[in-house]
């Protein structure tokens, strides 16, 4: 780990002032960027300990939805009375995630920034990684590609400065997607609030950029609308291992019911793209339809528009349209129950 | 093998092991962990068994026979600590950033200078003594390092110690009702558990998921839920079934595969907890 400074901050104006340093990163749980500091591949200067600021609560908006304050842990959150009794997609897709310790340690701030799992991102022993090294190509386009994208991605061969297949690696955030979760920022310049859709980038042409987060903002909060799938969430998860373990496809979805046909959808993907992959049209394709799988089958076509797999990874394509049908199907049941 | 194999309940184990460990002889035990000198390796002090051994090797004129052994175990330190890419070394030769933190660990608190690399499993181990806590893959990925802030479970080896200060931490050795290590009556009754239910094979990674599991216990009667707990429909105040166990000490790696008896041992000290 390269050597760093830490400074513990307990407001707001001191973290944005802290991390005016050239080299400065906001350390929460610390579960992501730890981790990567231990790789080299992170290696800040200066660590801006923002986990002792006033922004760990939980409250029932006005309009009806909540804010979910940046410092909230993972664990917290999916157990909030709340969340619970309204979002239960968030909190399945948060359970869906790491280990009890880890869910523990991770904000929901945190979350948002983690990087990609890409395992020639994490591998410093790989020169080509254009979100490491920019400019340096992609290893992974003819690499192992398993946990790689399916869309979005930016495919210009393997020695191409803009070529990346990273997935983003959150459950949190594919549930914040389909719940269309704004984002709430503070900076030197002022406050802004930043819709789920635009805070995750696609790679581009660079793809060494997340976020459209600016240089020395502050995550605050997270806010949800009020509820409209309480009643019908599913949050499916296929992986490798049946717990603790990334998701190869993920699949967020919401359905708000109006006697037996439908009403409004919420529904994104992980695991498929640079970003949790929702397509509004998808989910517009639903309204005022029936629940059957015929209508959810072509949802997850035009989903899934355009997906294109790779050596290891094409077995996602198939995996993700019948994964979308499945937790449509299993949130229009209205249970969280799987036989 | 009948169909129930349930070996007895923890509480009748521990009189029985109680008994035996009587019978281990005061030779058998350690000093427990003095206060640690802040930086480097431990200042040996001279025990009666060396004073014995130092008389014994003058006698013969083999005195360099035990400077051999001290250099012997002065190297394997610092083979461990290249090892373990320890901070110690660096703070052996100074570093600029080094800090004073103050870590509360089992009711004591301990004043430390560290590197701000150092991780709160770093520094348990190597400036505190409490080496009882164990690392494994120093990644977050096998729960080794599991310990307790605030109540908590938590990965240690992704804790920075100097972002634990101001926290109350748990490790292992905190578990008991009193530190020692022959007294088997004080255990937790999930360390008991453990050992009526054999719930390792090596041990290694048994620190970890008996803090894991005594944490799961905690978060259980505050009726949190697991994923398990949303595929089972069963979101208000999950019983803790085999399914449920699994689930919630996932974040805990064993490589010998103990865990049929982990699992059992969880599932006993549930029942005795909630009895």
């Amino acid at each position: 780990m390269k050597s760093f400074t830490y400074t513990r901050v307990t407001s707001n104006v001191q973290a944005l002032e802290a991390a005016k340093v050239r080299g400065a990163s906001f350390l929460a749980g610390g579960t992501n960027l730890v981790d990567l500091m231990k790789y080299q591949v992170e290696q800040p200067t200066s660590l801006v300990d923002i986990n002792h600021l006033a922004l760990a609560d939980i409250k029932q908006d006005e309009g009806g939805g909540i804010t979910i304050g940046a410092l909230v842990r993972n664990s917290d959150l999916a157990n909030h009375p709340l969340v619970r009794a309204n979002y239960s997609l968030l909190s399945q897709a948060l359970l869906s995630g790491a280990s009890p310790q880890l869910r523990n340690m991770a904000s929901t701030g945190g979350n948002l920034m983690q990087r990609t799992r890409c395992y020639y991102f994490t591998d410093v022993g790989f020169s080509a990684c254009n979100k490491r090294n920019p400019g340096s190509g992609c290893a992974a386009l003819e690499g192992y590609n398993r946990i790689h994208a399916i869309l979005g991605q930016t495919d210009k061969g393997p020695t191409s400065g803009e070529t990346c297949i990273a997935t983003h690696p959150s459950d949190m955030c594919v549930a914040m997607a389909a719940l269309q979760a704004k984002i709430e920022v503070e900076g030197r310049g002022g406050k802004r609030t930043i819709a789920f859709a635009d805070f995750h980038r696609l790679p581009g042409s660079d793809p060494s950029r997340d976020t459209t987060l600016r240089e020395g903002e502050l995550i605050t909060a997270v806010t949800l609308p009020a509820a409209r799938f309480s009643k019908n969430a599913f949050y499916l998860k296929a992986r490798d291992r049946n717990s603790y373990a990334f998701a190869l496809i993920s699949v967020a979805a919401g359905l708000e019911m109006e006697g037996s046909s439908i009403r409004s959808v919420g529904l994104a993907m992980g695991g498929v793209a640079h970003k949790p992959w929702r397509v509004p049209e998808a989910e517009q394709s639903l309204a005022g339809k029936a629940a059957t799988p015929e209508n959810f089958g072509r949802a997850a076509e035009i989903l899934l528009h355009g997906a294109h797999g790779y050596e290891y990874n094409r077995f996602k394509i198939e995996l993700a349209k019948q994964g979308v049908v499945r937790a449509l199907t299993l949130a229009a049941q209205g249970t969280s129950e799987v036989a | 093998m009948s169909s129930n194999t349930e070996k007895p309940v923890a509480g009748n184990l521990s009189a029985e092991l109680r008994e035996a460990s009587t019978e281990s002889t005061d030779q058998d035990r350690r000093p427990m962990s003095r206060e640690g000198s802040p930086c480097g390796v431990r200042q040996e002090e001279l025990e009666p068994e060396h004073a014995e051994e130092v008389e014994e090797l003058g006698r013969y004129g083999l005195l360099t026979e035990l400077s051999r052994r001290r250099f012997i175990q002065a190297s394997s330190a610092v083979a461990a600590a290249l090892t373990f890419d320890m901070p110690k070394l660096l703070e052996a030769q100074g570093t600029e950033n080094a800090a004073s933190v103050t870590l509360n660990v089992n009711g004591k608190s301990q004043m430390l200078t560290l590197d701000p690399r150092t991780s709160l499993l770093d520094a348990l181990r190597e400036q505190m003594e409490l080496t009882g806590t164990k690392k494994g893959c120093d990644h977050g990925q096998c729960g080794a390092c599991t310990v307790l802030i605030d109540g908590r479970r938590v990965n240690s080896c992704l804790t920075l110690a100097c972002a634990a200060q101001g926290a109350e931490i748990v490790t292992i050795e905190g578990l008991a009702k009193t530190s020692d290590s022959k007294d088997i009556a004080d255990l937790s009754p999930m360390q008991l558990a453990f050992l009526a239910h054999d719930g390792y094979q090596c041990g290694y990674c048994t620190p970890g998921q008996i803090i894991s599991a005594t944490a799961l216990l905690n978060e259980q009667s505050k009726g949190e839920l697991s994923l398990v707990s949303w595929q089972a429909g069963k979101t208000e105040r999950p019983e803790l079934t085999d399914d449920e166990i699994r689930e919630r000490m996932s974040g805990n790696i064993c490589r010998c595969g103990a865990y049929p008896n982990i699992v059992a041992a969880v599932r006993a000290a549930a029942k005795e907890v909630s009895a």
